[in-house]
């Protein structure tokens, strides 16, 4: 573990390490990306989506007569349409099947019913005003327990007799046995009620696409928000039947993804039926409102956790028993042996001898929700629970919540560490986190000027979270989605005058891979990277990968990208050795350049090798210098961190401010500090919203209350604290760069951080737990429950 | 359906039009114009993508019909520069790392431009509340305080600088 | 997103302006900023078939104090207003309440006329127009009146102007010496609409005592409230912590909010409260010149 990470390339170069200024930017800050509201094809037709008002209810009738006489209205679609095509239900990627539009019964409030195809984008909205649609509601199910009963509306009767009821799957992990006795021999159990509510991504930049299906040529050119091109070529070739190689899938600048972008929407597949029937281009793009309610959501988790403990606070064991509300069908993207995720690093950052975890799903009537939100597969809501749990404990035990991790962490000489429910965690040094988090923050004057505040009534908390993350999907062994398994790409050329191409499976959304990528490969290559193009999301010239989310680019793709370029220093070797005259193994590499050991002037850069591989081969090589990797990862990444949080409470409006926010982060060695911290910031913003703002809340008849960016309340720069960040590095042993990836930490690690703070604030009045998010209201009333009065 | 025809000065240029009442500024900006930098983000008129300045004012152009702008000057992300270089603001953002994706930074610079153009040396806490209308998801507004500040300083000091005067004696 | 389709015209000043209103009576819709008119067009909630846009109609612009009141013309943006140094120098409530609507773009456009012709329930102007015994000046091709703006808020969206008539002016009484005012505004996040809002202007007499109250309370009821009952118990008395909260009190039980996403009933009454006793404490301190 260290503090700094000191670069080893120039900043011509600019390798790892250094703070390289991005080279997307420059289109971006004139207004000139290329998002795809921003993409016009000639004779495009315009299509927006009629939806329904209700949550569940049998559609009678759709009436499109007005719509077809709307003037620049040129089709309508619905789901007898696509039933004559077998298009109206489709695979999720979490092998369940959704309706691409129903053809009976509608399931969720703002479900797509049918679509309009017109000449303008105001002509459809004009049309989809004119479709009236005839429902009869049916009883609605929201609660998911309610969901279980055995008098239960049956959601998904689809799925054939012998499974007339909500269950979608249970999932269990770890020793059941061992964990109950565990428990059982402890001196205390502490047990702890979660609710993770439902929230929703909210990219600035809402889902798109163009689907053109030329009829001449047959071919499919699908431009569309997609954070997983690949899969969706693949996808779209299983359900429409049209070969792979005649689809293309494109992506252009992606106003953010955060996972939002990676189911394949139903929208998305009426659109590409829309230009197969016209035989033009077809642009749909959803509005805000449409997002909020039908899409790219997140949570909705209900936990039951119990940690047992000694006396002296050390933890012997963890059950955890958990109802996952998918809405009407499970299409969480999640790898397919883990309908729940990562769920199951819930054992956190602590030495667990026992753990077990049971997750059930359960369909409702609502949106098909799961793993969006910067969550890195559910590690968001494990980590919410353990380190609430830990807090819980130490209180009871009246122990100071530091003290207690700092017992129980897992210390660095145990890494590797096998978990209870089979992980094996790479590196981490959680201890040097934790202290260096407290030494910045002033932890103890902090619990000083607590206890003078608590003496006049005044209502300050300070909380922790030590979280490690569990991102890098996966070792083919363990991980695939929908078969298909997560390895990722990337493929490198180098032109004769020594700059230099790569293309990647995996997919920017705004995280700086133009950058990061070239920073790789300049590391690798010495080839300075601002001569390197990285180019992303053609699944025509791309390699096939996996895409990005769950903080898998850096440990998959930038793995492959290390690859590829050393096999590339490999062949520069001998065409060096070559040049040079002299053996492949007398010669030493130091950035950029292939020299004779001992004889330093004798050597050939780069560029020199570069070229004289298409001009001055040695006998019998093949010309060019290039290569390609597809990365099976050996394991995951375990980033880690210590984050603490000082929040003040109004007592008379019940409002939490947060006063101060620092975060300690550990993702390994680093390709470029300043990308890495604006990932933190950014993930705790978004860590920050559901601790405190932000719930997809639904009342008993499936109403969305919070469908627009009035209710649905996303930071501003006021709500925002001036985050204050710092880092250790602990290298991953297993990954070519010793990365471990860090876009989703902050979003992890975050909101427990907050809570505990909270409640911490809470915990003299006798408060033990308050779920996300904190409104005012919800803290309020905690308080008058507890008879504080201003 | 009957149309309106507007003159809106566009970035400098006269742009004239037959449109629809109902045409939103920001469609006219973005389908009419192909001025594709200024970005819808919602429907609500809280998100501030589509900031734009009308007669120097920052203005949401979702939140306008394009026949309001008719008779006036509308400077967008395209036009702030006035030329081939940077603006401040743009220079900024780029040097402080203030945007990821991309899609709120238009409307950011634009809101910040109308800010610094009226208050030249604000506070952090100003520049919070000068960017309250404005809604960015990547990067949890740090550097893009830090982007704005970096630009106020650089404003400053070029309008404190002294004239260049033309044929001084050398 | 999309409007539905409307005629528009632009009416080159006001007399045209009324002209047009008279003609198309009940058709119309007025156009100042168009921050309160164009969601609800875009969300379809709208659907006039013509809109007469007041962009000609200067003679709505002014900020000026005339006799015993301050003159703000209906066209006055948000900005202006919180800008004005007249506003500033003699009434601080409309300065906090100003600075607190929407954010720094709707404050460049948004209308003072608009917003208070609008009536959203949620609205803060109204509060303040109620809590200083403001005055709305309307117009028609008929000639001009004066409504109490104790009287023109009727209900959620509903005032008392008809549909022939354009709101020209608000009218603040001048304050007299002894006078201090204050908007308190409780939101979930900056912009929004108030979870609750008080505006609370007082005069304090020689004797230090409150000689006059005046209290409105924003989206606590189905429009804007004003607790006549916490005015009286406060007048007359002594500006202490007590008689806020004895106020406040009576401000909460008048109150009849409805439960939403801000918070169930019991919270926002307690709100009411709350705000009523922050922005009374305000008051008073600007009232003494300590603030």
């Amino acid at each position: 573990m260290s503090d700094a990470q000191t670069p080893t390339t120039t900043p011509e170069v600019s390798g790892m390490g250094h703070s390289m200024k991005r080279k997307e930017d420059p289109r971006f800050i004139r207004g000139q990306g290329e998002y795809i509201d921003d993409v016009v094809l000639p004779n495009m037709l315009w299509m927006d989506i009629v939806r329904s008002p209700y949550a569940h209810a049998k559609i009678n009738s759709i009436d499109a007569s007005e719509a077809l006489a709307t003037p620049g209205v040129v089709a309508v679609i619905t789901g007898k349409d696509l039933e004559a095509a077998g298009l109206h239900w489709m695979p999720t990627l979490a092998g369940d099947k959704q309706m691409v539009l129903p053809t009976d019964t509608v399931m969720y409030q703002a479900q797509e019913v049918a679509a309009v195809i017109a000449e303008s984008r105001y002509a459809a909205a004009d049309g989809a005003a004119a479709m009236y649609v005839d429902y009869d509601p049916l009883p609605v199910v929201v609660d998911p327990f309610k969901a279980l009963e055995p008098d239960a509306p049956v959601l998904r009767p689809d799925r054939g007799p012998e499974k007339a009821n909500n269950h979608i799957w249970h999932w269990e992990s770890g020793d059941k046995a061992a964990t109950d006795a565990a428990l059982a021999a402890s001196d205390r159990v502490i047990p702890l009620d979660v609710y993770i509510p439902r929230i929703h991504v909210a990219s600035i930049e809402t889902c798109g696409c163009i689907a053109d299906w030329d009829p001449v040529r047959e071919h499919l050119d699908f431009h569309v928000t997609s954070q997983a091109p690949h899969v969706y070529r693949t996808v779209i070739s299983l359900v429409s039947g049209i070969p792979e190689t005649k689809i293309r899938v494109k992506t252009h600048d992606i106003g953010g993804g955060f996972g939002g972008k990676v189911p394949v929407y139903p929208g998305y597949v009426i659109a590409i039926v829309a230009s197969l029937t016209t035989g033009r281009p077809v642009k749909w793009i959803e509005d805000r409102s449409e997002n909020l309610q039908a899409d790219s959501f997140a949570r909705d988790y209900h936990i039951h956790a119990e940690l047992g403990v000694t006396d002296d606070g050390k933890v012997t064991g963890l059950k955890v028993k958990t109802v996952a509300d998918h809405g009407y069908t499970d299409a969480a993207a999640d790898p397919s042996k883990f309908p729940a995720g990562l769920f199951n690093v819930i054992t956190g950052s602590y030495d667990m001898p026992q753990a077990f975890v049971e997750v059930d799903g359960v369909y409702t009537n609502k949106p098909p929700g799961g793993v969006a939100y910067r969550c890195s597969f559910r590690v968001t809501e494990a980590v919410h629970t353990i380190e609430r749990l830990v807090d819980v404990a130490a209180g009871e035990l009246g122990m100071d919540p530091a003290e207690f991790r700092f017992k129980n962490f897992i210390q660095p000489e145990q890494f590797p560490y096998h978990t209870a429910t089979g992980w094996d965690y790479d590196s981490g040094d959680y201890p040097a986190a934790l202290r260096k988090a407290m030494d910045i923050i002033g932890y103890a004057d902090l619990r000083r000027e607590q206890a003078e505040k608590r003496a006049r009534g005044e209502l300050m908390g300070i909380g922790i979270s030590s979280f490690t993350e569990i991102v890098g999907a996966g070792p083919s062994h363990t991980f695939d989605i929908i078969g298909i398994k997560m390895f990722d790409s990337c493929e490198i050329r180098v032109h004769p005058t020594g700059s230099a191409i790569a293309r990647l499976g995996v997919q920017s959304q705004g995280q700086g891979h133009e950058t990061t990528y070239a920073q790789i490969i300049a590391e690798e290559l010495g080839i300075p990277a601002k001569d390197i193009t990285i180019e992303e999301g053609d699944t025509d010239t791309a390699p096939y990968g996996l895409g990005t989310y769950a903080s898998r680019s850096t440990p998959v793709a930038g793995a492959a990208t290390a690859i590829a370029a050393r096999k590339i220093r490999e062949k520069a070797r001998l065409i060096a050795a070559h040049l040079l005259e002299a053996s492949p193994d007398d010669l030493e590499w130091t950035n950029g350049k292939w020299s004779v050991k001992g004889s330093p002037d004798r050597f050939k850069t780069i560029q020199e090798i570069a070229f004289a591989a298409y001009t001055n081969l040695p006998q019998g090589m093949e010309a060019g210098l290039e290569a390609t990797d597809y990365y099976d990862p050996p394991n995951l990444t375990f980033p880690f961190g210590s984050y603490i949080c000082v929040v003040d409470i109004d007592k008379g409006t019940g409002q939490v401010k947060v006063r101060r926010f620092v975060a300690v982060d550990d993702c390994g060695n680093i390709i470029n500090p300043m990308i890495v911290d604006g990932q933190i910031h950014g993930g705790l913003t978004m860590g920050l919203a559901p601790a405190l703002y932000e719930e997809i809340n639904y009342d008993d008849q499936g109403n969305n209350l919070a469908g627009t960016f009035m209710d649905y309340l996303l930071p501003t720069a006021i709500e925002t604290p001036s985050w204050e960040t710092d880092k250790t590095i602990t290298p991953s042993p297993h990954h070519p760069l010793g990365a471990k990836g860090v876009g989703e930490s902050a979003t992890v690690g975050a909101p427990p951080a907050i809570a505990n703070a909270v409640v911490d604030a809470l915990w003299h009045l006798g408060v033990r737990h308050v779920d996300i998010p904190m409104t005012p209201q919800k803290v309020w009333a905690i308080l008058q429950e507890k008879g504080v009065t201003t | 359906m009957s149309t309106q025809h507007i003159s809106v000065t566009v970035n400098g240029q006269v742009r004239e039009a037959d449109v629809e009442p109902r045409l939103l500024l920001v469609h006219f900006l973005r389908d009419v114009l192909g001025l594709t930098g200024t970005h819808v983000g919602c429907d609500t008129s809280n998100c501030g993508a589509c900031t734009v300045h009308v007669d120097g004012d920052s203005a949401k152009s979702c939140t306008m019909l394009a026949v309001q702008a008719d008779g006036r000057r509308v400077t967008t992300i395209e036009g702030l520069s006035g030329g081939p270089g940077l603006h401040p603001l743009q220079q900024g953002f780029w040097d402080q790392h203030g945007l990821q994706c991309g899609f709120c930074t238009p409307g950011m610079i634009m809101q910040a431009a109308w800010l610094l153009g009226r208050d030249p040396d604000p506070s952090e806490q100003e520049i919070r509340e000068g960017i309250a209308g404005n809604l960015c998801r990547c990067t949890g507004y740090v550097n893009i305080v830090k982007a704005i500040q970096q630009a106020a300083g650089e404003l400053q000091a070029a309008s404190e600088a002294p004239a260049e005067t033309a044929g001084a004696a050398s | 997103m999309i409007p539905p389709q409307f005629d528009y015209v632009r009416p080159a000043g006001l007399d045209e302006a009324l002209r047009i209103l008279t003609e198309r009576e009940g058709e119309a819709k007025l156009l100042a900023g168009g921050y309160s008119l164009l969601p609800l067009l875009k969300l379809r909630l709208a659907q006039p078939a013509l809109l007469v846009d007041l962009r000609d109609v200067g003679e709505l612009d002014a900020i000026v104090e005339q006799g015993d009141e301050l003159a703000i013309g209906g066209r006055a943006t948000h900005r202006r207003i919180l800008e004005d140094p007249t506003v500033r120098a003699g009434y601080p409530m409309l300065v906090d309440a100003a600075g607190l609507i929407g954010d720094p773009q709707v404050r460049n456009w948004g209308t003072i006329g608009g917003s208070v012709a609008h009536a959203d329930p949620a609205a803060d102007w109204p509060s303040v127009l109620c809590a200083l015994r403001a005055t709305i000046v309307v117009r028609s091709a008929a000639g001009g009146r004066r409504i109490a703006a104790r009287e023109f808020f009727l209900d959620p969206f509903v005032t008392a102007i008809e549909p022939t008539e354009i709101l020209t002016e608000v009218r603040f009484p001048r304050p007299l010496a002894g006078s201090g005012g204050a908007y308190e505004k409780l939101e979930r996040k900056a912009g929004d609409f108030a979870t609750a809002g008080a505006a609370a202007q007082v005069r304090l007499g020689d004797d230090g005592r409150l000689a006059e109250v005046g209290i409105a309370l924003t989206n606590v009821a189905d429009h804007v409230l004003v607790p006549e009952a916490a005015e009286r118990a406060l007048t007359g008395a002594q500006p202490t912590e007590e008689q806020f909260r004895v106020a406040a009190g009576e401000a909460a039980a008048a109150s009849r909010p409805v439960a939403d996403s801000r918070g169930p009933a019991e919270y926002k009454r307690a709100m009411a409260a709350e705000m009523t006793v922050r922005a009374l404490r305000r008051a008073v301190a600007r009232a003494r010149g300590d603030a």
